[in-house]
This record gives structure tokens, C-alpha cells and sequence, in this order.
């Protein structure tokens, strides 16, 4: 089977520092897999090569099997890859309805592209409705509480109609409460969809994720199960000598 | 509530377009009925000239109000379209239904390349390119003597349709702005509420998001900027053909910071924020200017005072009132 994401001996350098140093990942469709480390293990950057928002120094990416090294997010989410961002990526002046429409609308742009209103606003609405924001849907982003700011993050992304799903620190930030319900909201999601997640929050990432990838100093430490990882000494040493 | 309830709730809520449209349809109606009621020349001059300008700045509100882009180069196009429609009167043909239309492809054409390099850019650096473009229409036009007549400018010769000479009284042009006005308005309105215009609000509230999404930002950038150069043309065309003139200072630099701060002084991002905005800065500028030439001071210390304490211009204070007077909210 072709693997919906794969790297291959995927570098990065700033200067003489090396973020990353051939990093291999193959992640199956409908396939849920973690990426942890600790800070400065590379996660961050992997996480934006692969949304396209960085170039890699050397390596390839892959997405279903196409070689897409160094193509531009709009060509990514062509692909059918969608994100969230660690830090919000909202339009704040913007209504909870109007973010979400935009996103929708991206679908049926195009000269000879149309959606009646009807089916673009059950759209928008199904959408809400997934992430628990309908009844906040005429609320302008900037007067939205945090928490409910990163639900919209996980909507937006979903409104792209994601075969391939990037979550970078989809909970960072937020109470125990709102995690679990955010933990909540990606556990339903549609098994179709492939997962991709970068989390600090050990409870979130062994409840979703079918495999964990570790990252320790630009290098792959570690690729397994959620058991294999949580037995896995050197794991637990690069976590200061916590079990996991 | 169910997704129904929300969709019926969303299509009950009054049309603000409506409103708008009407107090300006209100206010069109009274400008056009204003010369039968006695209204003097020279004040058909000022309103000619509010609307020239208005038109300017309602083009530049495309880029910056809508798409957050702060062009500091905008007057090349008002230049580029006033010089056009000049040469191609005195070379070509005086006939409006040639000179008009070719005015303007003239300064949409010239905004392909210029946007198309100016865009690869951001914030200051975009800025400072546009700046660096609208000087080099400048230096163009005051140094190409043979064709621009340099610093002594350029008659541009009046219009004519078929053969005919037109627009040659005050009132006759007062009509013919006001109406061109009023559809370049209209198209503007059209533009910015459509689903193109909110993706160019989206690129202004989140660039690296519109990209996750799938928008090529690029392209949209560069449609919005050669939209607003092509109505910032229109606006320059109108001008050549009111004064019958036109000089190098119309692309110079203080004209494209003078137009910034009419959108900024109305509320960028507002329809009828640069409106606004240009009404006030040019009554200041003929009132003031009849007691003292330090005018620009006086405009000087109103912009100083809205950017710090109304950043959304005069338009977004109005706003901020009418909704608190609704009771919702700040």
C-alpha cells in the first residue's frame, strides 16, 4: 500500500546547525501517528516541511506516493493535505460562520465552479457542528475565548475536506478540561482520515495516536506502537528519566 | 439549535447592504438634482474633485483596507492613466469611446508587471518597492520631454464623441463624474463583497492560513492590485479630462501619501471609509487654505489624532457608535 506521507533521508540545516539529519517516516492511510521529542528535537520542522511551509536542505517528500519536495501549501492541500497551526491562524475580524465559509468556499472556487448558497451554508453548518461551535457561529474571533479559538483551528482545517491531516500541538494552552474535549473531538474523526500529529501532552498522544514517532536532536530515537514507545528505555531517558 | 435553526436565524438578519446603498443612492440623487437647484460652478468644482479623489482612494482601499497591503506607490497609476489618455488624444484620436477605455487598459497593463514584482514582497519591503515604481513614473514623466512635456506638463486636448467635442461646460462634466463615479462605486461595492473580495479580507487577517487552505495568495494579491490600479486609472483619467492637464507631480510621492491618509483618515477596510476620508482632507484642504498656507498642519495633527486614538478612521468610530447604541458591545 502507498504511503499516504513519507520522507526520505529528510534534512534541514541552518547554518551549521542541523535541525534535522535524515529523517525517514511512512505513515499508512487512516493511519494515526505521533510525533514527540523534546524541545529542539526537530518536531516543529519536520512538521514544516511537510506542510510546505519550509524547504528541505536534502531528502524528499512524498504524498500518495507523488514526489512533492518543495511544493507550496495551496499545491499540498490540492493533495488533499490539510493543517492547524500551534499558534492560531484565525481571521480575528472575522465572524466564527465567516472563517469557516472561507474555508468551505476554497472548494468551489474556480470560473466554472459553483455551490448553490443552500448546500454551502449546510456545509459551513456541518462543520460547526462537528467541533461544538455552532451556537458561537456570530461571534467575532477576536471576543472568542482561547480554548474555543482552537476548536475553530481544528474546523478550519476539517472544512478542507482533509484526506490528510496535520495537528501541530492541537492543546497547547489549554485547560485539562478543553483538552479533553478537543481530545474527544479528534478521536471521532473519520478513521479515512490520516493523522499526523506533533503534541506535548503525553495522555492525548497515547489516547489517539496508533503509532508514535520520536525525535531527540534532529535524529529518529525511536518508531513504534504506543506499547513499544512506552517500554522503550531510551524513550524514557530523553524524558529525564520519566516513565512514559 | 440545529444547523437549520442557524441557517434561518443567519438569512432573517436585515440587510446592511441595503442600507448603505440607500443613504448613498439618497446622496447621489441629491448631487445630481444639486445643479438644477442652483448649485455655484466653483462648488461643482469641489465636488468634482471629491469624487476624483474619492475614486482614488476607494481604488487604494482594495489594497490596503481589503487586502492589507500598504501601497506607497498608488498616484503611478492616476499618473500612468492622466498621461495616457493625453498622448493617445494628442496621437490617436480625441473620441472618449477610444481614449477612456485605452487610458485605463493602459494603467491595468502597466500594473501586471509592477504588481506582479511588488507583490513577492511584504510589509515595509512591499511598501518601499511601490514607492520606489511610483517614483520612476515620476522620473519618467518629468524628464521624457518629448512625450510628457516634461516639467511643464502636458495639455491634454478635450474629449469628443464622434467628431463632436463634449463634456466642455462645468455642468455636463459635473454629470458625466458623478455618473462614472457612481458605477466605479458600485463595481468596487460588487468586488469587495464578493467571494473574491472576502478572500482578500482572509489574505488581510491570515496569510499563512488562506495558503494552508489552498489559496494561491500570490494571485490573488496581484488581481487586487491590478484592480485597485485600474480604478485608481479611472480616477486619474477623470482628472486629466477636468483640468486638461496634467503634470508629473500627479504620480509623485506626496500624491500617493496624500491619498493614504485620506483612506486612513476615513477607515480603511470600510466601504465608505476612503469616501469619507477624501471629503474631509480636500474641504479641509480649500477651507483651510483660504485663511492660511499652513493648512497641511491642521490636517497633520487630525491624522495624528485618529491614528492614535481611532486606528479604524472615522468610519469605524461612527461604527463603534452605532453598534454601542445597539447595545452591542464595543
Amino acid at each position: 500500500m502507498t504511503a499516504a506521507v513519507r520522507t526520505s533521508r529528510v534534512s534541514k540545516s541552518y547554518g551549521a546547525f542541523v535541525a534535522l539529519k535524515d529523517v525517514d517516516l511512512s505513515v499508512e492511510p487512516g493511519e494515526r501517528r505521533a510525533i514527540i521529542g523534546p524541545n529542539g528535537a526537530g518536531k516543529s520542522t519536520l512538521f514544516s516541511i511537510i506542510a510546505g511551509q519550509k524547504p528541505p536542505t536534502s531528502g524528499s517528500i512524498f504524498i500518495d506516493g507523488a514526489d512533492m519536495t518543495g511544493a507550496r501549501p495551496d499545491q499540498l492541500w490540492a493533495r488533499g493535505l490539510s493543517r492547524t497551526f500551534q499558534r492560531n491562524q484565525l481571521f480575528q475580524n472575522l465572524t466564527v460562520w465567516e472563517n469557516v465559509e472561507l474555508a468551505c468556499a476554497a472548494h468551489h472556487r474556480g470560473l466554472f465552479k459553483s455551490v448553490s448558497r443552500d448546500a454551502l451554508d449546510d456545509e459551513i453548518g456541518g462543520v460547526l457542528e462537528r467541533v461544538n461551535l455552532l451556537g458561537s457561529h456570530d461571534v467575532r474571533v477576536a471576543n472568542m475565548a482561547y480554548g474555543e479559538q482552537r476548536q475553530l483551528e481544528l474546523a478550519l482545517a476539517l472544512a478542507g475536506r482533509p484526506r490528510i491531516l496535520l495537528l501541530d500541538e492541537p492543546t497547547a494552552g489549554m485547560s485539562p478540561a478543553e483538552t479533553q474535549a478537543m481530545l474527544r473531538m479528534m478521536i471521532a474523526l473519520p478513521r479515512e482520515i490520516t493523522i499526523l500529529i506533533v503534541e506535548h501532552d503525553m495522555d492525548v498522544v497515547f489516547s489517539l495516536a496508533d503509532r508514535v514517532m520520536v525525535l531527540n536532536l534532529g535524529e529518529v530515537l525511536a518508531d513504534g506502537t504506543v506499547r513499544e514507545i512506552q517500554g522503550n528505555r531510551n524513550v524514557s531517558e530523553v524524558y529525564m528519566g520519566k516513565a512514559l | 439549535m440545529t444547523v437549520a435553526d442557524v441557517i434561518v436565524q443567519r438569512r432573517s438578519k436585515p440587510f446592511v447592504a441595503l442600507r448603505l446603498w440607500s443613504v448613498l443612492a439618497l446622496m447621489i440623487a441629491a448631487f445630481a438634482a444639486a445643479p438644477f437647484l442652483g448649485m455655484p460652478q466653483f462648488v461643482q468644482a469641489l465636488v468634482i474633485e471629491i469624487l476624483v479623489f474619492s475614486l482614488l482612494a476607494l481604488s487604494l482601499n482594495v489594497l490596503l483596507g481589503y487586502t492589507g497591503l500598504v501601497s506607497f506607490g498608488h498616484a503611478a497609476f492616476f499618473g500612468i492613466a492622466g498621461y495616457a489618455i493625453g498622448i493617445i488624444a494628442i496621437h490617436i484620436s480625441t473620441d472618449i469611446l477610444v481614449t477612456f477605455p485605452l487610458a485605463v487598459l493602459v494603467a491595468a497593463l502597466c500594473a501586471v508587471p509592477i504588481g506582479w514584482l511588488s507583490i513577492r514582497l511584504s510589509g515595509f519591503y512591499f511598501l518601499m518597492i511601490t514607492f520606489a515604481f511610483a517614483q520612476m513614473v515620476f522620473v519618467a514623466a518629468f524628464r521624457w520631454k518629448p512625450v510628457t512635456g516634461g516639467s511643464d506638463g502636458m495639455i491634454v486636448p478635450g474629449a469628443t464623441l464622434f467628431g463632436a467635442p463634449i463634456l466642455g461646460s462645468r455642468e455636463s462634466f459635473y454629470f458625466f463624474v458623478l455618473a462614472v463615479f457612481t458605477v466605479c462605486a458600485a463595481l468596487l461595492y460588487a468586488i469587495v463583497v464578493s467571494r473574491f473580495g472576502r478572500t482578500l479580507v482572509g489574505i488581510r487577517e491570515s496569510t499563512p492560513r488562506m495558503r494552508a487552505l489552498g489559496y494561491n495568495v500570490r494571485r490573488y494579491k496581484l488581481a487586487a492590485f491590478v484592480v485597485g490600479a485600474t480604478f485608481g486609472g479611472v480616477a486619474g483619467v477623470l482628472n486629466s479630462l477636468f483640468n486638461l492637464f496634467i503634470a508629473p507631480e500627479s504620480a509623485h510621492w506626496t500624491q500617493s501619501a496624500l491619498v493614504l491618509v485620506m483612506v486612513l483618515i476615513g477607515g480603511a477596510g470600510y466601504f465608505v471609509g476612503p469616501i469619507i476620508g477624501a471629503t474631509i482632507v480636500l474641504l479641509l484642504q480649500h477651507w483651510l487654505s483660504s485663511y492660511t498656507e499652513y493648512w497641511g498642519l491642521v490636517l497633520g495633527i487630525l491624522f495624528i489624532v485618529l491614528i492614535t486614538g481611532a486606528r479604524e478612521g472615522i468610519a469605524g468610530l461612527v461604527m463603534q457608535g452605532w453598534n454601542h447604541l445597539r447595545g452591542k458591545g464595543p
